[in-house]
């Protein structure tokens, strides 16, 4: 790893403040609305997790999803103005490129996840430092498959066409995988439990003091893992013509 | 006897290798749009020796930027063939050799100058120093501003120092100088001139015939895809054939002047006459000997302006 590279491209992502500061606030905001009426909830919807934790790993689920997969949207930008070629044409490997892009898209998300633990805590969530860490440790792995996700698309959408794209898919994503509400039985959980959305929200589990994920669990997010990073580096290496 | 030619073969496929930093071979790239498919380039060899300094003309559509993809590799030729020092394009540029700038594009925002500089001197193995780059560019004074922040020329003279920074043995640019003002594009060819006098090889396209009559050593004319001619830029403006002869002579028959020996034919505006001549030698000493009272009289080569004009137009170059 080039650690002067990556620290220019750190530097860069947080010094655009408008971009780091939806990244952040929106999930929190949309934590508080939710999370902030039913905060007496110990055991919401008979899932046995309190609403304030609950919707804090929901929001850190779609606040996480929304960071890394935004790294699309600077892909596409930079592709606009012809960046990605002119990389092309410098020693600087694909494996580089990306290394620092999903460095970057991880340092956003554990900002925005540091954030919700915060405003987590002033509405009661405790947990003993292990069952945070686990907690972390499955929202950070289950968001790989959201990283090739945004590569994906910042390959394939122009720069205009971003913006609508990713939010809208993170939203959709969010949705059926139970950020909002407990999807619990029924066709809505069959679905939800084949998308990687589901069991990033199941991070919450460990405070059941299980293992948090199930095998399919981890066969779901490692499949999404493959599939979308197969989708990414075919379109990366299609890419190369002037747009 | 066979084995003796094959050493004498692979000696001189070497020796090419080496002495030549651009080669390609029938290159060939098609586009498809719509139900239209333009031959972008159509065939196109280059070859271009180390240290040469070598600009790319050509129309708006002749297929220069295409053809500069196809040598970087950026782009897989159709048919055809492209490499760099000897080896594939793809390796030149693994090794930091190359340094670029393409026609389209800009600068990644929220860094300085001097950050991004920096930034990219660390990809490469033996880049210059930024202080070095800067310099090199002239944009000391822009070192501090971010990008976001540049005027076009400004952005155009940073891509600049982005594509010295490598320190590269090849620069490959692709109208480099396009919204530079005067003292920049002066200060960018003094620049290039001391990479020149270093060996390091340069390959540009330009609209400008000033740019390429002055600083390049070879000129590479294409249109509609296809080279239509590669030599010394004095080669070319000789492939044209003609020179003029301007002169101020008011009483002279103008028939009498289009009849002279050498002279293919004549124009006169007020008491300027213009004389187009295959040979202007015979031409000069004929008009001396029967109009001594010629005043003013200039004898010029036709530009390289002429000569791409001639050479480019339709028909010319269309297959
Ligand atoms: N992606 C593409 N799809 C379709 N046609 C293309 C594409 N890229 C280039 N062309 C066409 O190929 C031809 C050659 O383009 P190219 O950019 O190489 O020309 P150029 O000589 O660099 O022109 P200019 O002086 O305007 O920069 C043009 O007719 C152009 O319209
Ligand atoms: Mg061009």
């Amino acid at each position: 790893m080039n650690p002067v590279y990556l620290r220019y491209e750190l530097l860069r992502t947080f010094r655009n403040r408008r971009y780091v500061l939806f990244a952040i606030l929106i999930p929190v905001a949309l934590y508080f609305a939710t999370a902030g009426p039913s905060r007496g909830e110990s055991d919401l919807a008979g899932t046995g997790i309190s609403a304030p934790l609950y919707f804090m790993v929901g929001l850190a689920a779609f606040g996480g999803m929304n960071a890394v997969v935004s790294i699309g949207g600077r892909i596409a930008a930079e592709r606009s103005v012809g960046w990605t070629r002119q990389l092309r044409l410098t020693p600087l490997s694909t494996r580089g490129y990306f290394r620092a892009k999903v460095a970057t898209a991880y340092a956003l998300a554990l900002v925005t996840l540091g954030v919700l633990y915060f405003s987590g805590s002033t509405l009661g969530v405790r947990l003993p430092a292990g069952e945070w860490l686990r907690m972390t440790g499955l929202i950070l792995i289950g968001l790989v498959p959201f990283v090739a996700l945004g590569i994906f698309l910042g390959h394939i959408l122009t720069a205009e066409s971003t913006g609508p794209a990713i939010g809208g898919i993170t939203a959709l994503f969010a949705l059926l995988g139970g950020t909002w509400f407990p999807i619990q039985n029924g066709v809505m959980h069959d679905i939800a439990e084949a998308l990687p959305s589901y069991w990033l929200v199941q991070a919450s589990h460990v405070s059941l003091g299980g293992p948090g994920w199930t095998g399919l669990g981890w066969f779901v997010v490692a499949a999404w893992t493959v599939a979308l990073g197969a989708l990414a580096a075919r379109a990366y290496r299609r890419d190369t013509q002037r747009i | 006897m066979a084995s003796l030619d094959s050493v004498e073969t692979f000696v001189r496929t070497q020796r090419e290798q080496i002495d030549a930093s651009v080669e390609a071979r029938g290159l060939v790239k098609t586009y498809r749009s719509g139900a239209r498919i333009v031959r972008a380039v159509d065939g196109v060899d280059v070859s271009i020796a180390r240290g040469e300094t070598v600009a790319l003309l050509g129309p708006n559509g002749a297929g220069k930027s295409t053809t500069i993809d196809l040598l970087l590799g950026l782009l897989e030729p159709d048919a055809g063939e492209a490499s760099l020092f000897g080896g594939p394009p793809q390796e030149a540029v693994a090794a930091g050799r190359i340094g670029s700038m393409l026609q389209t594009g800009s600068l990644i925002r929220d860094l300085d100058v001097q950050e991004l500089v920096e930034m990219m001197a660390s990809v490469y193995p033996h880049p210059l120093c930024v202080e070095d780059t800067l310099r090199q560019a002239r944009i000391e004074e822009l070192a501090d501003r971010r990008t976001q922040t540049l005027s076009g020329g400004e952005t155009q003279r940073v891509r600049f120092a982005l594509a010295l920074v490598s320190d590269p043995d090849l620069l490959v640019l692709d109208e480099p100088t396009v919204g530079m003002d005067v003292e920049a594009r002066r200060a960018f060819w003094t620049t290039m001139r001391q990479g020149a006098a270093h060996g390091r090889t340069v390959l540009f396209a330009t609209h400008y015939m000033d740019e390429a009559d002055t600083y390049a050593d070879r000129a590479i004319l294409m249109a509609h895809g296809k080279v239509v001619a590669a030599a010394p830029t004095t080669e070319i403006k000789g492939l044209v054939g003609t020179r003029t002869i301007r002169a101020t002579l008011s009483d002279a028959d103008d028939a009498d002047l289009g009849a002279l020996e050498g002279v293919l034919q004549m124009e006169r505006h007020g008491d300027v006459v213009v004389l187009n001549c295959s040979d202007s030698d015979r031409a000069i000493r004929a008009l001396l000997d029967h109009y001594p009272e010629a005043r003013d009289i200039e004898i010029a080569s036709a530009g390289l302006e002429d000569a791409f004009v001639l050479l480019t137009s339709d028909g010319n170059g269309a297959s």
